[in-house]
Parts: structure tokens; sequence; C-alpha cells
């Protein structure tokens, strides 16, 4: 079996990132939306009871119920802050985590759905097909060049969360409280499986979508999962706890490697050649 | 002469329309071989299955003895191709493109800054080649298309139009590249063209395909032999020809047919030998012949004499 030529594999990556920078479409919403969840959401929430002190002084309704599903080593930490700290501590900590998810799976998407569909879009994937590159190279380079900074751009946001998060609650809080365990396995093993997973609906959606747009569009309805975890940890419906978390993380890269393996199925010069 | 290309019966259907139809076909090493037929004959799908892009539905074709349908990464580290559309990367500059496309095909690293250089010096780029190729005129991308296809030194060429589009400058430097590297560098080339003018100039060989099927095969001065059996000859009298002299050319027996055309006298000759015949006749008729010369037929009238056959094969026609 033929050794995989990595010195092209690399090549593609360094194109297709060059690319990225070129266009606007496909940067921008990699820049804003980690910048609306790294610095004004944590900003927002931290602000908050200083906007509202009344409400913040007895304690939450909400967080009642939100407490009532924590483990209860959870509830013991918790039980020692003041209702204030309570909250920066829970919404900047346990809230919004599910909506940090987004990062990862929009950004293997955009950068999926700009290298497929943007090369045949630009008119420039039947020179790729004519080179000596092998339809396994061609499909590893493309989604290399969408997982791998994909991971990086989520660690990146994560860091930046964090330190913000920190920035913002200290004020509160008196000391560095960001991140709780759960963070860990979430950045770390979930935070890359969605990535896959989006990467993997990408790549099928790809051999249909006539434009990177379209094929954009159409994976956008895979945030729709990560709204209904964010709106359950919020609503106290349940609580994404250590094992939650690695539970999800198992099932989205046995879904996301799954979803790749059949695009990689179907990724071939034949079927490929005749869309261009 | 060393054949580089064989293709048995390759066909390839696409659902119920059969793009390429038992193509039977040989290039050989050195040659410029010209793929002429009109839109949709199966000219681009031809090259897809030579260069191991599509799997044939019947038959095989061989390139430098690789089999196209299962070893295609094989086959294309030996051509070049330069698609209908140049397939450049317009955010890069023309070096950063053939930068990349030298790192796909596996050139040697340390080689590949002098190629480069080489390559955008020959396509007379080398002053722009730190610009992005999107400020590129159509022409500049084709040439630099064409550098990109011939940047990993492949012994065969696949040029699908090379001239389309291009203004008649752009056109002119592009045919004239072509030329140069068919006969001074003796790369094979297989050109795949509507352009009779560009195919009659540059071309050893033709083959003539139309839907998706092989109609006739050869040098052009082969085919016309095979589509008109006599010669055809323009005599220049100097003056139009006396009613004696129009009667003792078309009362001569070699004579097919007889006509002035600007000035001079065309005949249409059942063969060569009848020129002394005819020559005597017009001088004994009192004419004067200043010049005799046999005129070829051109590619447009040999290629639509092919096309005119609805399809048959000059064999079939035979």
């Amino acid at each position: 079996m033929r050794r995989w030529n990595w010195r092209a594999i690399r090549a593609v990556m360094r194109k297709d990132l060059q690319q990225v920078r070129q266009n606007r479409m496909v940067w921008l919403p990699m820049i804003l939306v980690p910048a609306i969840l790294d610095i004004v959401l944590p900003c927002v929430m931290a602000i908050l009871p200083s906007l509202a002190p009344q409400d913040f002084a007895s304690g939450s309704a909400d967080l009642a119920e939100f407490f009532k599903v924590l483990p209860p080593s959870l509830q013991r930490t918790l039980g020692s802050l003041s209702p204030v700290q309570q909250w920066v501590y829970v919404s900047l900590n346990f809230m919004f985590a599910p909506m940090f998810l987004i990062v990862p799976l929009m950004v293997s998407s955009i950068l999926a759905a700009d290298s497929l569909v943007g090369e045949r879009e630009r008119k420039t994937l039947e020179g790729l097909l004519y080179t000596p590159m092998t339809d396994g190279e061609i499909f590893i380079a493309k989604v290399l060049v969408s997982f791998v900074p994909a991971c990086f751009i989520e660690l990146a946001s994560f860091a930046g969360y964090g330190l913000v998060a920190n920035a913002a609650g200290y004020r509160v809080m008196g000391r560095v409280f960001f991140p709780a365990a759960t963070w860990w396995p979430l950045v770390l093993w979930l935070g890359p499986a969605v990535s896959m997973m989006g990467l993997g609906v990408t790549v099928l959606i790809s051999s249909k979508a006539k434009t990177f747009m379209q094929a954009q569009q159409t994976a956008g309805v895979l945030v729709l999962p990560m709204v209904f975890l964010m709106i359950g940890q919020m609503t106290g419906l349940f609580f994404l706890g250590v094992g939650a978390i690695l539970a999800a993380g198992f099932v989205a890269w046995l879904v996301g490697a799954w979803l790749v393996w059949i695009g990689a199925r179907t990724f071939s010069r034949g079927e490929l050649i005749v869309r261009v | 002469m060393e054949p580089i290309l064989i293709a048995e019966g390759l066909t390839r259907h696409f659902g119920r329309l059969v793009a390429v139809d038992h193509l039977d076909l040989t290039v050989y090493r050195g040659e410029v071989f010209g793929f002429l037929g009109p839109n949709g004959a199966g000219k681009t799908t031809t090259i897809r299955l030579l260069n191991g892009i599509l799997r044939p539905t019947e038959g095989r074709a061989t390139l430098l003895g690789f089999d196209v349908a299962t070893q295609g990464d094989a086959v294309r580290r030996y051509t070049g191709v330069l698609t209908e559309n140049p397939s450049l990367y317009e955010h890069l500059t023309a070096r950063e493109n053939l930068r990349f496309y030298g790192d796909v095909y596996g050139y040697p690293e340390e080689k590949l800054p002098a190629r480069i250089e080489a390559v955008l010096e020959a396509m007379g780029l080398a002053d722009r080649a730190d610009e992005p190729v999107g400020a590129y005129s159509k022409g500049m991308k084709q040439r630099l298309a064409i550098g990109k296809a011939l940047l990993h030194e492949p012994p065969i060429l696949f040029l699908d139009e090379p001239t389309a589009g291009l203004d008649p400058a752009a056109a002119r430097a592009v045919t004239a590249m072509i030329a140069q590297l068919s006969h001074q560098e003796g790369r094979t080339i297989f050109l795949c063209t509507h352009n009779l003018t560009e195919a009659q100039r540059l071309c050893d060989r033709v083959g003539v395909i139309n839907r998706g099927v092989l109609q006739a095969v050869g040098a052009p001065a082969d085919l016309a032999r095979q589509l008109w059996s006599g010669l055809r000859v323009e005599m220049d009298l100097h003056s139009e020809p006396s009613g004696a002299v129009w009667a003792a050319i078309k009362a001569h027996r070699g004579v097919r047919q007889a006509s002035l055309v600007d000035g001079k006298v065309r005949l249409e000759l059942e063969s060569e030998e009848a020129i002394p015949g005819v020559i005597a006749a017009i001088v004994s008729a009192g004419g004067r012949i200043y010049s005799v010369m046999p005129e070829e037929h051109t590619l447009e009238e040999i290629y639509f004499e092919i096309q005119g056959a609805n399809g048959a094969s000059l064999e079939e026609r035979k």
C-alpha cells in the first residue's frame, strides 16, 4: 500500500488556509462568534448583579431550580458563597458551557464547506483532481484543514473565555474561580468530538451543495442540539457533569467518525469531476 | 515511432448517454495529436479517461505502459493537463501557484525554486510573478496554466481548448508556445480543440470525434487522400482563359472539374498523372502557363467533409 504523500497534503492545507485568510465571509464568523462568547457574554454575566443588586441579594429563583440538579459536592461549594457570587460562579462556569461547543462546531463546518465546496465554486477543483494525489490524500488534507484549526480555535477561545471570565468576576469572587472541573473534558474531549461531527455532516452536505453558502447554511442546523443542551442546563432540566460530558463525547466521536468514514467512501474523483 | 498512449475500445457511459464510444487510438512519442470535434463530442471526457480521473465503462487504455483505470495516480505523475478552465488560485501569486503544484506533484524540493523561475521566464511572467493571479489578464492566466502543466516536466501534455476565449494576440502567443514545446522540446502534445486553423498549424496527426465516436484519424494529407481520390491544382495563366483554352481543359479526360477562382484556374484532376496532359492541352490551345501549384485540402475542409458524413467513420464510408 502506498504511503501518504504528506508534502502534498501539507501543501493543500497551507493553500486552503491562505484562501480562508482572503475570504471575509469565511473568517469573519470565526472571529465574531468566539469574540461574543469569550468577551461579551462573561462581561454581561459578571456585570448583571451590579445592575440589579436587589434581585440578586436574596438569591435568584432560577438559580434555585438549577441547584437542584447539581451534584452534592458542587451544592456544598455553592452553599459557602453569597447569592451574587453564586450567580457569577454558576453562570460563568456552567450555564453557557454548552454554548461554548458552538465554536468548534461552527469553525470546522465553515472550514470544511470552504475547502470542499469553495474549491469547486472557485473552479480550481479540476486542477487538483488532475494531480497525482490520491482521493484519500485529498480527503485527508480537506479533513485536517478543517479539524485542526477548529481545535486550535476552540482552545484559544477557551483560554480567552477563561481570562475574561476570571477578570470580569474577580471583583465579586475575589479569586480565580474558572474553570470548574467540567470544563476540561468539555474542551479536550467533547469539543473536538463535536468538531468532528460538524465536519462529518459538512462533508456529506458538500457532495450535494452547489455553493459554500448553501453548504454552510445547511450545516447550520447542527447548532440546534447545542442550543438544546444550553437551554436544558439553564432551566435545570439536567446538569452536564464530567460523566455526562464524557458519555456525550463518546457518542459524538462515534457519530463524527462514522459520518467522516461515509464521506471518505463517497469521496472519489469520478464523482467529483462530473460536478465540476 | 514509439507509442506513448494506446486506447482500445475505450467507452464511457453516463446513464444512457454514451460520451465516448469504443475509442481506438494510438498517440506516438513526440507528436502533436489534434483531437477535433464540436462541443459535447467527448473530447474532455476522453482526457479525463486517459488521465484516470474517470473509469471507463468498457475497454482499456495505457499511458506509458500504465493502465489508466487502475494506475491513475501513477499516470498523472507523467501527464500535464491544461483544463478548459485554468484552475489557478487567484488569491495566490504566480510563484505561489507554481510552488503549490510543485509540492503536489512531488517535484524535488531542492530543485523546485530554480524550476519555478525557469517556467516563469519561459512563460514571460517573471516580472509579475509576485502579483496575485486574480490581477492577471486572461492571456497571462492561460500562459501560467500552461506553465503549471509543464512544471513537473511531463512527457505528455493534454491541452483542452488552450486558446478558447483569448483575444487574437494572446491566442497567437499561446499557439507559438505550444509549437515551441513540441518542436524544440520534443514533448508529446494531445491537443483538444475546435479551432481548426490552430490545429492545422500545430498538429502532425488529427482525430475527429463526434458524439463520442472517433470518425477518422491520421495525418491531414492522408485523411484528404482518403476523402478525395483526385488532386487539386491551381494554374496561373495571368488572365482569364480564352474559350479555346477552356474547351481544351474541359475536354481533357483527366479533368473532373474546372473553375476560375481569384483569377486563377482551379482544376480537380483524377490524379497527378493528368497534369502533363492538361498543360500540353492548354499550351496547344494558345494558353500560357506561369505556374502550376498542387493545392492541399485544408484541415477545415477535411473536418467538415468528415462531419458531413453524419457520424459514419471513414472506414464505414469506404
